[in-house]
């Protein structure tokens, strides 16, 4: 059951910001709407079941203005660059940054744009499909974004375009005043096609909260294949309510793969409508929490048809006082049968004060099917931690080792292999 | 090298080790036997530093050193090494890279610069050829999907890898078919110097055909009741642990 809440007063506050844009990238009644569907469902308090272990209302009580431009060199983000040769596109604030992308030579049959030119050049894709999946009356956040809006990046590969090198989408925030930020992207993959996208959430030179209501739809259009990634490192003040909405249509094949490394508080809601037969999908998930973070993640992978396949593992290592949330929600409607479902998540607690909440979500309706799911918090093991000491390792490299291999079936599901190597390195570096 | 009085471990509250006195010199091999719960896993797991059980009394010095004082690490840095009886999984953690960290530790400790990749590698090609291991099976995760020869060939990999002056093997050749318990017997051997000494921990006789032992013991109920030169490993496969129990009243 879902809790209705009265608009109050820091709802009303959000209401203000939204009163005073302009230039969204849809306007009119669909405005209107998102407007009304924020208003109706107001920011969710930790009484909202959906968002129990996530105080965003607390977050949200102090003042924010909307993200104005900021200048950022080159240089400043050169290190953000994951991998040498990618499609990059590049997001300040919220906004598309042509100068600092890298988009020169594009092959035939991919366009990358922002995503508001992409409404003019690319209308009837653009009509088509935005704003058609991520639904704005069963998520707030799903809603503000919709009405604030103005800018993000904008990815079409079209048909039967195989796409090797990397699209890489960095959103880079630098704040020194609280702002709320809400870029918006749109990935359609058409039939046949492939491509492998990396997202890339980091934040730099700040001394003020950025809450960033992030916001990307993908479209995985027949036959195609998507391998796509979320490397999440934003610093103390990033505070990150990250939505990725998926539809995959008959035969498609997507993955994807969500690091997260740092940051104040990640919210992840990932939901993927598998809308065809012979799908397959695959979810991978890392997050490694320590200090105060909060790291929420909730993921719905809704089986509408018969004869799909999807895969889930979620594994997480939990530090100091921060607390971690999985909630994987596994639909199978009347029609899905032969379905095959799985889920795992995996967590190690490595202090008193840390806090893991794991709950699966099986709801089943058809009956031929395949689904399982499990979930396991625990300390390291005892007895490897011994077994590695026995032949000279500290007790702290012990650990260190036990950690990384604990994360390396996650990180192994990496197919680009500098981006795994990237992975492992901050996974060493956040171990010391 | 290594001396034993009067120890005493329990675990849980229940005495297991009720009084071990032992002194091994340097260049000696060995042999503790005993029927299936006599506590030698017990005494193994007790030198090596575990610590789910607790000492209760006597003392262990090795090389001079309260041995009873130093961590699981220390000892393996001062360079004892426990072949374990049941050597565990360790998904994700690779044989190669967790040696080249034990080794650098150990280097460490004693003041050393870690070692240069191409020798670790030399090294490496060099004691897989000594217990016939497979080049594959060096580089896969710690004893993940090893059957259980293979695990117990990997100990004595291991054990030549790091050189220890004091190796204790439990129960090595358990599970081993005849080629393996060769195998493992000429490493142990080739091991063996005038430096180093051995304790091999088993309940059949067998194993002594192939590593030969300076002294045999009896553990039984926690106390070595009986020592005496190889000849008594063939006594106690003819006439079993019974005649222990009548010739000492134990
Ligand atoms: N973790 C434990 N908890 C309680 N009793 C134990 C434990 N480990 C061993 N023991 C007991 O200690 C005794 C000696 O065991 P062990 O040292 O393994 O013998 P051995 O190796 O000679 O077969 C046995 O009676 C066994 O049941
Ligand atoms: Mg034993």
């Amino acid at each position: 059951m879902e809790t209705i809440i009265k608009p109050n007063t820091i709802t009303e506050k959000v209401l203000k910001l939204i009163e005073s844009n302009f230039s969204t990238l849809i306007e009119g009644s669909e405005k209107d709407n998102a407007i009304k569907a924020f208003v109706s469902q107001g920011v969710p308090s930790r009484k909202h079941e959906e968002y129990k272990y996530v105080n965003v209302d607390q977050i949200l009580k102090d003042d924010f203005v909307l993200a104005t431009q900021k200048n950022i060199s080159k240089e400043q983000i050169e290190h953000l660059k994951i991998l040498k040769g990618a499609f990059i596109a590049v997001i300040v604030n919220g906004v598309f940054n042509e100068e600092l992308s890298q988009l020169n030579n594009l092959p035939k049959g991919l366009i990358i744009s922002s995503i508001s030119s992409a409404a003019e050049n690319n209308k009837l894709i653009f009509e088509k499909h935005y704003s058609r999946y991520a639904e704005i009356n069963t998520d707030s956040f799903v809603a503000l974004n919709t009405s604030l809006a103005k800018s993000g990046v904008f990815i079409n590969v079209e048909k039967s375009v195989i796409v090797e090198t990397p699209i890489h989408i960095i959103h880079v925030s630098s704040a020194n005043e609280n702002i709320i930020i809400n870029p918006r992207n749109l990935i359609v993959v058409d039939e046949n096609a492939q491509a492998k996208i990396i997202e890339s959430y980091e934040t730099i030179d700040s001394s003020s909260k950025i809450f960033n209501n992030a916001l990307t739809e993908i479209v995985v259009c027949e036959n195609s294949i998507v391998d796509h990634y979320k490397i999440q490192d934003e610093n103390e003040f990033g505070y990150l309510l990250n939505t990725t909405q998926v539809v995959q249509q008959k035969k498609s094949l997507f993955s994807t793969h969500t690091f997260t490394l740092s940051g104040s508080l990640v919210r992840n809601n990932l939901n993927i409508v598998l809308d065809g037969e012979h799908i397959e999908t695959h979810l991978n998930g890392l997050y490694l929490t320590n200090g105060n973070q909060v790291v929420d993640t909730h993921t719905v992978v809704d089986h509408r048809k018969p004869n799909c396949n999807s895969n889930e593992l979620y594994k997480g290592i939990i530090e100091g006082k921060s607390s971690a949330t999985f909630n994987g929600k596994i639909f199978v409607r009347k029609d899905a049968q032969k379905t095959n479902a799985f889920q795992s998540n995996k967590n190690i607690l490595l202090s008193d004060d840390g806090t893991i909440n794991t709950k699966p979500q099986l709801e089943i309706y058809a009956d031929d099917v395949k689904c399982s799911h499990g979930t396991s918090t625990g300390k390291l093991d005892a007895d490897k931690i011994f077994y590695l000491r026995a032949r000279g390792l500290s007790e702290a490299s012990a650990k260190k080792l036990l950690m990384h291999a604990f994360a390396s079936e996650v990180v192994n599901t990496i197919k680009i292999e500098a981006l795994r190597e990237y992975v492992e390195e901050k996974i060493t570096k956040r171990f010391e | 090298m290594l001396s034993i009085k009067n120890l005493h471990a329990s675990i849980g509250g229940k005495e297991i080790l009720k009084g071990i006195n032992l002194e091994i010199k340097a260049g000696e091999v060995h042999a503790i036997m005993g029927p299936n719960g006599s506590g030698k896993s017990t005494l193994s797991a007790v030198l090596a530093g575990r610590e789910d059980y607790e000492v209760t009394e006597g003392e262990v010095i090795f090389n001079e050193k309260n041995l009873l004082e130093l961590s699981p690490e220390d000892r393996a840095r001062e360079g004892v090494f426990l072949a374990f009886q049941y050597p565990i999984e360790i998904p994700g953690v690779s044989n190669v890279n967790f040696l080249k960290t034990a080794i650098n530790e150990i280097r460490a400790y004693k003041g050393l610069d870690p070692m240069d990749a191409k020798d670790f590698l030399a090294r490496m090609k060099e004691k897989q050829k000594l217990v016939e291991l497979d080049v594959k099976l060096a580089n896969r995760s710690v004893n993940e999907g090893f059957s259980g020869g293979e695990k117990k060939r990997n100990e004595i990999f291991q054990m030549a890898m790091l050189e220890p002056k004091l190796a204790i093997l439990d129960e090595t050749d358990s599970g081993l078919d005849i080629d393996a318990l060769r195998i493992v017997s000429n490493g142990v051997n080739k091991l063996k110097n005038k430096d180093n000494a051995t304790i091999v921990v088993t309940h059949y006789q067998r194993l002594l055909d192939y590593i030969v032992p300076d002294f045999v013991h009896v553990l039984y109920n926690g106390r070595i009741v009986k020592t005496g030169p190889k000849e008594l490993a063939l006594e106690l496969e003819e006439k079993g642990y019974d005649f222990i129990k009548e010739e000492t009243g134990a």
